[in-house]
């Protein structure tokens, strides 16, 4: 039997109530109070401009004489640089979480994994000095081509930040991974190995995956790494070597300079916003969905 | 046909030599990742250390690199986390309580519960969105410190709700029975057995989420915080900079002695998340031990 709070008609029980209560729906105000800002700011901005010309245009040159609207060069850019990252991070993360999930003596597994946390508490400004001022000269000497801005070294600094949010929640899905169905593998003869790709991959698929999507999401959304290595030249380009803008990169060129509000300039920051929240809002919702089908399955 | 005894110990040594190699492959990408963490602060020390020194700490920004310092960096820096603790934090716990101790299992408790997990995934740059047009605009708050602050707070507050909830939910229901059974109220409850119980863990959660907070630049960059300023913020509406800002300045300047700087100022900001880390880690002991007693 459990015991219930005694009612009391206090009034400053009641009052405390609502004050708790506005706290908690705050959060809900936050996210209307981001969409709302979105939604206007874009009707705006679609009231000068085509939303054909927004989504199809190949040139994005609102602050120039000769204005282009077309997000394109910029969507190649956020995708080139998050591309670069993931195929960074996916390899080094799932193969980490692998490791510390099933070879990893427990000792071992509870240091790593703090120290693999650092990389994602270390600020990104420090990843852009280190992206523009190290990883770039760097890969210049191999790759004597290479740009002073472009896209390949943020991307692949990029990649290293988001490897904790890989292998930290991939090892989170490995290590729930039931213990007996490791044994039985085990017990039909398979080798570790086999247990580890063959077993525990597949059963801890979905969480894997979400934290992939997790990561893309965290990389698309990633802004002083890429403003600061990535240069501030929007084309429409898959080349790694050249200088690209990302979507979010835009956003800080445009904050940085004089733009008086309520031009079209100033528009165009917002409309570039909705379309990096919803990239990254489908993103999360996807990671969501598939953690949740996760848990169904083994709690 | 059956496999030769040969064949099958060929099989074997091969797949033992898979076995071998997937595990030194894994463990090779386990030490590129950490290698990686170690260069990146080993680069920023040796190009910045040589900046480091008293003046640095004590000078405004200059345009010439060797006289330039970091003060109303720091100070911006903060102020903003004081205030942005003071607008964070009780309305963070607050929103805890209610989820946890108000309105647990309530179908208003999922809504919000959903939105806050979406919130966390919201780019930080998207937050100074918000900023610009409600802190900045709306409320004519300009680009001060005050906005830059209630910025922040609006981006750590899903972090610090989700911390708090787990601390208070650490708190056993056995507690609260006993409170209850003894004629508390629920607030009663609440202030005098869970708070205090949960209070350690929510503090360590917060201090995160401010550490967090500090090394962002992007949101206060979109509410247009300045990258020059050569005064101390004397109020709350005065304009001011942020330490990742003036590294962000410095590190897009051509000159090198402005990436020194921008060094100098990373190993300055890694101190001080080192200190607020290693403050989280000590609260988060202490308590452990006074669970255990």
């Amino acid at each position: 039997m459990s015991f219930k709070p005694v009612k009391k008609s206090r009034v400053g029980e009641g009052m405390i109530h609502i004050v708790l209560f506005l706290c908690g729906i705050l959060s809900v105000f936050t996210t209307l109070g981001i969409v709302a800002v979105l939604i206007i700011e874009t009707y705006e901005f679609f009231r000068e401009v085509s939303i054909f010309e927004f989504l199809t245009d190949t040139q994005w040159t609102p602050l120039f004489a000769d204005k282009h609207f077309g997000i394109l060069p910029l969507v190649s850019g956020t995708f080139l640089t998050s591309f670069i990252a993931i195929l960074v991070a996916m390899p080094i993360g799932l193969l980490s979480a692998i490791y510390l999930s099933e070879y990893a003596s427990q000792n071992i597994r509870k240091t790593i994994k703090p120290i693999l946390e650092i990389l994602a508490g270390i600020p990104t400004v420090v990843y852009g000095y280190f992206a523009l001022l190290f990883v770039t000269p760097l890969l210049q000497v191999f790759i004597p081509s290479l740009s002073g801005f472009n896209a390949l070294g943020p991307g692949i600094v990029m990649g290293m930040m988001i490897i904790p949010m890989v292998s930290s929640l991939s090892e989170d899905a490995m290590y729930a991974v039931p213990q007996s169905l490791r044994e039985g593998a085990y017990a039909l003869g398979s080798s570790k190995l086999q247990v580890a790709l063959r077993v525990v991959f597949p059963a801890a698929f979905s969480g894997i995956a979400a934290s992939l999507l997790l990561a893309v999401s965290r990389a698309i959304g990633e802004t002083m790494i890429v403003a600061i290595a990535s240069g501030q030249q929007p084309r429409l380009t898959l080349n790694p070597l050249v200088a690209v803008e990302t979507m979010t990169a835009y956003i800080v060129q445009v904050s940085l300079g004089d733009t008086p509000t309520g031009t079209i300039e100033f528009k165009t920051i917002f409309a570039v916003g909705m379309m990096l929240f919803i990239s990254t809002l489908i993103l999360n919702l996807l990671s969501q969905w598939l953690r949740e089908r996760f848990r169904e399955q083994y709690e | 046909m059956k496999p030769t005894h040969l064949e099958i110990q060929r099989m074997l040594t091969d797949s033992q030599w898979r076995e071998q190699l997937f595990k030194m492959t894994a463990l090779v990408m386990l030490s590129i990742a950490l290698l990686t963490l170690a260069v990146l602060l080993i680069d920023a020390f040796v190009d910045g250390v040589g900046r480091l020194r008293w003046s640095f700490l004590t000078n405004f920004p200059s345009r010439k690199p060797e006289q330039a310092g970091i003060l109303s960096a720091l100070v911006g820096t903060v102020y903003m986390m004081i205030l942005t603790g003071l607008f964070a934090f009780p309305v963070g716990v607050g929103a805890a309580i209610y989820l946890e101790e108000y309105a647990k299992h309530h179908w208003f408790s999922r809504i919000i519960e959903l939105n806050i997990a979406n919130l966390a995934g919201v780019p930080s740059i998207i937050y100074g969105l918000l900023g610009l047009e409600v802190f900045v605009r709306a409320m004519g708050f300009d680009r001060s410190l005050l906005s830059g602050s209630l910025t922040m707070a609006l981006l750590v507050l899903p972090i610090i709700i989700i911390s708090s909830r787990e601390a208070i939910r650490t708190v056993s229901p056995s507690i609260r029975e006993a409170s209850y059974a003894l004629g508390a109220s629920r607030w009663q409850t609440i202030r005098n057995q869970v708070l205090p119980l949960a209070f350690p863990g929510i503090l360590t959660g917060s201090i995160l989420a401010f550490s967090r907070a500090i090394g962002e630049a992007a949101p206060l960059i979109t509410i247009g915080a300045l990258t020059y300023i050569a005064f101390l913020p004397d109020s709350l509406l005065a304009p001011f900079t942020a330490l990742p800002i003036q590294i962000f300045n410095w590190v897009s300047r051509p000159q090198k002695g402005f990436h020194a700087n921008a060094a100098a100022a990373i190993i300055v900001l890694l101190v001080v998340l080192i200190l607020m880390n290693a403050l989280a880690v000590y609260l988060r002991q202490r308590y452990q031990k006074r669970l255990s007693l």
